[in-house]
């Protein structure tokens, strides 16, 4: 069940992303109306945080393509934030929470220019929202992983961005942190801002998400949460392994054919 | 004594031009290396390094003199070419970095020790001095060079000040900085381009073997001192610069020593002085914490083995006798006994002919320590739903860790209760 919306805020169009030429999503075809809150749902290496590098075009797509506003990526980049997965950086590294929540600001302040007044307070202001104001000074090394996540989010905050996409936001922040991101998530989708959430804990979809999308390297469904969160789906994006399409992937692997038609494949 | 005085007087032009030359040259690569270690790129700046030899050898060659102008382009060039070499090989085969790397440093630098053979053996009058290029002199440096390599210093620490927070965010998270539209291409180049001038204007005072040290050594040595990014950059210059002017001084006063071997065993001096006793990261000093944090469990432990006689037998003022404790509990001997002298010397314990007895204060701690264990016990059973029978070894571990401000969190979670899930009575103050 796949459902279309006029005007959306994001377009993916017949997006087909491979590694090493092994594709591993296929034929991602869906279209998001602006302020929702939409979670990303779908077992492990179902493909959920390559489907939002390849949207952000940090993995390039075989075949396929997304526009953002109706525009290329290129063209509103200051309107779209982004808040990588806590393990994808190492966290020992010289820098104050401080420092990384401003690197936020980093797109809007262009090359050369120090961060400003203005944007020290911003990202004071996007480290209170997530209730870490008083590790303003803390050196990131020194901090635990729900800590960790949670600059990662004031840094995503801190954009000012009209589309946020974040992977897996909730990864080890303990369940009151959670309902306070939840909360202010909420908040920010009631301003028409649209809010794209990596999500594994299936209890809690219904509750957070007004738009859910099944993946499991293909798009099981994407739809209004209530119509797409259902148990034949779910079954569909979870049970049956799909060893068919798992086969034909390492098929054109090892025959080193492209996936698709060679259509502004790099790499 | 003399020649100190003579050479840090800077009286002599001469040795002005080398001092000089040395701080700008080390402090250069210091702070260009300080970021090509953050991005965990050390083992390119190695290959870099001896990939410039060839590139300084064919600029002799075809200009047939030591213009110091040209020499930095052939280095510039050769050096270049390397990058791009190791990086059409990664992405372009199987083969994976660290071997693509490998791979390339050996074959330049091969070329280049055959070129500079081949020169050392034309009779060519302007070569003398060529091979200083291998490990360095910085004595031999010519005011001409020093303004040569110094502009370059100054030009790469200038581009380094306006690219600061481009380049830090680039060694911290590249694919976001890719997302913020920062042309992070452009940056990589221009990172990289850097590294390949730092090491050119370092050649003269280091050489091309030792090169890839006084990159990357100073960085290592001051990330032990810091957490903060702009303080490393300072130290690390900082270090870069006295083994750089201590080396220059060694081979000044012993003009048949080349500098780059001594500069280098100075750096490494420090990187060592730093792995050991830097505070928090240094081995000495994490040592020392584990060996106090053992002590102090130890210490505990005593306590509360006092405690717990004196719960069994409902008198905590009765001295207990060695055999007494080690039936209560299975110590080292030669532990207890160490720890008994150190409580009793810290006010905790006293001794008496029967053995030794619980002070007031050395009762409240050990009657602390006993709590915790039993508020964890509870908190494990209640809250994580672990079999009471599985609970007493990670509480013991745990009543050593609990803060204060834990313990009133704890305390109020679980209701100040009365038990622990074996009913033994939880002692409040
Ligand atoms: N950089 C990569 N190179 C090769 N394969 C990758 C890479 N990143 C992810 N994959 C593979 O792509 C599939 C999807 O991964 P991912 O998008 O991380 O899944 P998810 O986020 O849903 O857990 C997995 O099979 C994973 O092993
Ligand atoms: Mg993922």
């Amino acid at each position: 069940m796949i459902k279309h919306v006029e005007n959306p805020v994001l377009e993916v169009h017949d997006l087909t992303v491979s590694y090493a030429r092994k594709p591993v999503l296929w034929d991602i075809d869906l279209t998001l109306p602006q302020g929702s809150l939409v979670g990303i749902v779908g077992p492990n290496g179902a493909g959920k945080s390559t489907l939002i590098k390849s949207i952000l075009d940090l993995v390039p797509a075989s075949s396929g393509y997304s526009k953002l506003f109706g525009d290329d990526l290129a063209n509103v980049r200051r309107r779209v934030a982004y808040m990588p997965q806590r393990e994808s950086v190492d966290w020992d590294f010289p820098a104050s929470v401080l420092d990384v929540v401003l690197m936020g600001r980093y797109g809007k302040l262009g090359l050369f220019k120090r961060p400003r007044k203005a944007d020290r307070e911003v990202a004071h202001e996007c480290l209170r929202k997530v209730g870490m104001e008083a590790f303003a000074k803390r050196q990131i090394s020194q901090l635990s992983g729900g800590q960790q996540q949670r600059v990662f989010l004031a840094r995503a905050l801190a954009q000012e961005a009209d589309l946020y996409f974040m992977d897996e936001p909730f990864a080890g922040v303990d369940a009151a942190t959670e309902k306070a991101i939840i909360g202010l998530l909420q908040e920010m989708a009631e301003q028409n801002k649209t809010v794209v959430v990596v999500h594994h804990d299936l209890q809690s979809v219904v509750q957070y998400f007004n738009w859910v999308l099944l993946l499991n390297m293909r798009l099981v469904a994407s739809g209004p949460t209530e119509q797409v969160f259902t148990n034949e789906l779910l079954q569909e994006a979870y049970g049956g392994k799909l060893t068919l399409l798992t086969e034909v992937s390492e098929l054109v692997q090892k025959g080193q054919f492209a996936a698709r038609e060679k259509q502004g494949y790099r790499g | 004594m003399e020649a100190f005085v003579e050479f840090f007087s800077l009286r002599d032009p001469n040795i002005r031009y080398v001092v000089l030359g040395t701080i700008l040259l080390t402090a250069s690569s210091a702070v260009v290396g300080t970021f090509t270690f953050l991005q965990k790129k050390s083992l390119v700046g190695d290959a870099v390094a001896h990939a410039v030899l060839p590139g300084v050898c064919l600029a002799f060659l075809l200009a047939e003199s030591k213009n110091p102008l040209l020499l930095i382009v052939g280095a510039f060039v050769t050096g270049w070419l390397s990058l791009v070499v190791i990086d059409t090989i990664t992405r372009n085969s199987k083969i994976k970095e660290d071997t693509a790397i490998g791979l390339v440093l050996s074959v330049f630098f091969g070329v280049g020790i055959l070129l500079l053979t081949n020169i050392q053996h034309s009779g060519n009058a302007a070569q003398s001095g060529l091979d200083s290029f291998l490990f360095g002199k910085a004595a031999a440096l010519l005011p001409n060079d020093v303004r040569a390599f110094g502009i370059l210093a100054v030009l790469l620490l200038a581009v380094v000040g306006l690219l600061y927070k481009e380049f830090k965010i680039l060694a911290f998270d590249k694919n976001y900085a890719a997302i913020l539209g920062l042309p992070v291409r452009a940056l990589e180049l221009t990172l990289t381009t850097l590294t390949v001038l730092a090491v050119v204007v370092g050649i003269q005072a280091v050489g091309v073997v030792l090169m890839a040290a006084m990159l990357i050594t100073p960085a290592a040595a001051a990330r032990f001192w810091t957490d903060r990014l702009s303080i490393m950059l300072i130290l690390a210059t900082t270090f870069g610069v006295i083994s750089g002017v201590t080396g220059s001084f060694i081979s000044y006063t012993a003009t048949a020593m080349p500098t780059g071997p001594w500069v280098v065993v100075i750096i490494s001096i420090i990187a060592g002085i730093s792995f050991f006793f830097a505070p928090r990261k240094g081995i000495f000093f994490r040592v020392r914490r584990q060996m106090n944090n053992r002590r102090m469990i130890l210490d505990e432990n005593i306590l509360k083995t006092f405690f717990n006689l004196g719960e069994n037998d409902h008198s905590f003022k009765e001295a207990r006798s060695w055999d007494q404790l080690l039936v209560e509990r299975h110590f080292v001997p030669r532990r207890l006994r160490n720890g008994l002298a150190r409580l009793r010397r810290q006010g905790f314990l006293e001794r008496q002919s029967a053995g030794w007895v619980l002070t007031q204060a050395g009762f409240e701690k050990g009657k602390r320590t006993v709590r915790l264990h039993r508020l964890w016990e509870l908190y494990l059973t209640q809250y994580l739903r672990i079999a009471p029978d599985h609970v007493h070894e990670d509480a013991e571990t745990i009543e050593h860790v609990i803060t204060p401000e834990l313990e009133q969190k704890l305390q109020e979670k679980l209701g100040f209760p009365e038990v622990d899930p074996h009913q033994s009575e939880i002692p409040y103050r």
